[in-house]
């Protein structure tokens, strides 16, 4: 697997982000650092799309180049529209208050030296009050992502983790935004506050008509919280399917060896796809990506590149030999 | 291989005493995995760090750790400097900061051989290759002349155990060995130990927030919540016939893949206390369900229930699949709230 194609691009009307065909490279000295190649995913108006993959396989740099940070090297992201890579400086500005971002560690992303009231209202200095709220308002906000808002003058090294966390979700909802970037929000926190920051975000997704790209290593957590699932390795996408469905089924040898490890799984693999180092982003295999871990990699998927298609009502993978039940 | 009776560890800090470690009794034979699972701020850590003598300079502790056979406070001096690092030995959870950055490999691999075993230079060489080729990394020679920066995580973390191991220890405290990891690289290192622990007969502590990776790895598990333990059994009991309420309310926390998504998570309400001024009851009893108003004024102690010999104990005196614990469940639901005041109403919410 391992490949590219466009094939699980959907057509309706809902569409809210589409991405087609995106490539994030890195020059360094000696090369180039192949990050994202030629990935394609879009989101609908209040989904959930989880993206999962091992550490460096281009995750997080996937969900930050849609919003344009950084720019991808080429490919394009259609918003409300039109393409915002195209768009000018200015132009990209305008549209920044739609994507907002919840970063993983709760307590560094805030400035210790802002009170919790100007963290949270900065958005609404900068860009005016919309209809959700005002600086008036703010308190219900807290309230609703469950801080005192008597707490409103404190900073954020007199909150725990969790906390610090709803903080992040309060900024992330003040400017009415479409899209939320969630980049392994829960990662750092104990697992009982895991589940209220879990539950949280499914509330205010849904009271504020939001949508959720949601960027984990934990697959248990992805499956709880997401509509779709999209697996990457090394840059390239593996499979998307409805996240029920991919747990039930999956097809792709690298999402099964992902499942596999899952601490209690039932789901057995050959060791060699666990065992195996991931190989140099800088120079990339050829054919597909996986090919050196995968048991069951033939001469094909070390030469062709695997398209996504469909293996399955809206379950897509990108593999020459797929797992099919 | 290890008894540990009534361990209390305590730290003397400008906010006053800090009892960190609680009364802990544990027992681990030979060949055992032991898991301590439990929050952060649970005293987890501290536990494993005073098993190999390492307390931080404000830290004092009371109760006895026997290792093999010999109480570590009856070891001299001398005896001590080729006890802890040799016997006993750890790994470390963050493979990055427990390497030294600026030495090779192979001068970390083979300090401690030298100095405990005193090997030659070119024996401790050989062993240390030995060691990575056990712990499977390829090609251990160029290995060994290289700098921690130039290895993955995964790696690093195989040349700490490979430390860790290279005196022989015949019980291996491992301290979340695998939290900085991915999952996959996590479930070749856990393999790892398991072979490691079988082949050599050694014991092993393993400390871990992560309740699935006790499951697959230890015989028992002793859950620790605010320096006490609440629950130690046999793996299969604890997870299938829990009495504590603070171990069911840790289960039901976690996001089980076998459910469909968007099924409500139950966290656990409020915060764990305040160790500077812990609750005069039991720990827990401010964000339990079955807390009533005996929880709030004497700590239960950790016992059986007098029938079962298998070693399944808990902390609790309303436990979860009695009918005394169902009891005060139903009490505190009909009062609207728990003992310590904890509404009901929206756990029940949250918890069904």
């Amino acid at each position: 697997m391992a490949g590219s194609g466009t094939a699980h691009l959907r057509d309706t009307d809902d569409v809210l982000v589409r991405v087609e065909h995106m490539v994030v490279e890195f020059p360094i000295s000696g090369g180039t650092v192949h990050a994202v190649s030629d990935v394609s995913f879009d989101l609908v108006e209040g989904e959930t799309l989880g993206i999962v993959g091992e550490s460096g396989c281009g995750k997080s740099t996937t969900a930050r180049a849609a919003i344009q940070l950084p720019k991808p090297t080429s490919g394009s992201v259609w918003f409300k529209g039109q393409d915002i890579t195209k768009l000018s400086n200015e132009e990209m500005r305008k549209i920044r208050p739609e994507f907002q971002m919840i970063f993983q560690d709760p307590i560094s992303s805030l400035n210790p030296r802002r009170t919790v009231n100007e963290i949270i209202s900065e958005g609404l200095r900068v860009w005016g009050e919309n209809d959700s709220w005002t600086l008036d308002t703010i308190d219900e906000l807290m309230e609703a992502v469950g801080i005192d808002p008597r707490y409103g003058e404190r900073k954020p090294h007199q909150f725990s983790g969790g906390q610090c966390q709803r903080i992040s979700i309060a900024r992330a909802l003040v400017l009415d935004p479409k899209v939320i970037i969630c980049d392994e929000p829960v990662s750092a926190l104990d697992v009982s506050v895991q589940a209220q920051i879990l539950n949280l975000l499914e509330d205010m997704k849904e009271r504020y008509g939001v949508s959720l790209m949601f960027i984990s290593h934990d697959l248990s957590v992805v499956k709880n919280i997401s509509d779709r699932v999209m697996v990457m390795y090394m840059g390239k996408t593996c499979e998307v399917a409805g996240s029920d469905q991919l747990f039930e089924a999956p097809t792709h040898h690298y999402t099964r060896a992902l499942m596999a490890a899952i601490p209690g799984a039932d789901v057995a693999v050959d060791d060699q796809m666990l065992e195996g180092e991931l190989p140099s982003a800088i120079n990339p295999p050829a054919g597909c990506r996986f090919n050196s871990r995968c048991p069951a990699a033939t001469d094909e998927c070390r030469s062709v590149e695997p398209q996504i298609r469909e293996v399955g009502d809206g379950h897509f993978v990108a593999c020459h030999h797929p797992v099919l039940a | 291989m290890l008894r540990v009776t009534d361990l209390a560890v305590d730290f003397s800090t400008p906010a006053g005493n800090l009892r960190a470690v609680d009364g802990v009794t544990i027992d681990l034979a030979e060949g055992e995995t032991f898991a301590i699972v439990g929050e952060s701020g649970s005293g987890k850590s501290v536990f494993a760090r005073t098993m190999i003598n390492l307390l931080a300079g404000n830290g004092t502790r009371t109760g006895s750790i026997e290792i093999g056979g010999r109480n570590i406070d009856g070891l001299s001096k001398g005896e001590a400097k080729h006890f802890f690092g040799v016997d006993v030995s750890m790994v470390f959870q963050d493979p990055m900061t427990s390497l030294n950055p600026v030495k090779r490999v192979d001068a970390q691999l083979t300090e401690a051989m030298r100095y405990h075993l005193k090997v030659s230079k070119s024996e401790a060489k050989d062993r240390a290759i030995a060691l990575l080729k056990q712990v499977h990394i390829p090609s251990p020679e160029q290995r060994m002349r290289q700098y921690p920066h130039e290895l993955s995580g995964g790696m690093r973390q195989r040349v700490v155990i490979a430390m860790a191991l290279a005196c022989e220890p015949r019980l291996l405290i491992a301290d979340e060995p695998t939290t900085a990891l991915d999952v996959t690289v996590q479930k070749s290192i856990l393999d790892l130990l398991d072979e490691l622990r079988v082949e050599r007969k050694m014991s092993m502590i393993l400390i871990t927030h992560d309740l699935g990776v006790a499951r697959g790895r230890a015989d028992r598990i002793g859950v620790m919540y605010a320096g006490r333990l609440m629950e130690v059994g046999k793996t299969s009991d604890l997870f299938s016939d829990m009495r504590h309420p603070y171990t069911q309310a840790l289960l039901q926390s976690i996001p089980n893949p076998a459910l469909r998504s968007h099924s409500r998570l139950q966290p656990i309400p409020g915060r764990p206390p305040n160790l500077l001024d812990p609750p005069q009851g039991c720990a827990f009893a401010a964000r339990c369900r079955h807390a009533q108003q005996d929880c709030l004024n004497s700590k239960p102690v950790l016992d059986g229930d007098g029938v079962r010999q298998d070693g399944h104990q808990w902390a609790c005196f309303h436990p979860v699949g009695t009918p005394d614990g169902d009891a005060a469940l139903a009490a505190n639901l009909e009062a609207g709230e728990n003992a310590a005041g904890l509404p009901m109403k929206e756990i029940v919410g949250e918890l069904v």
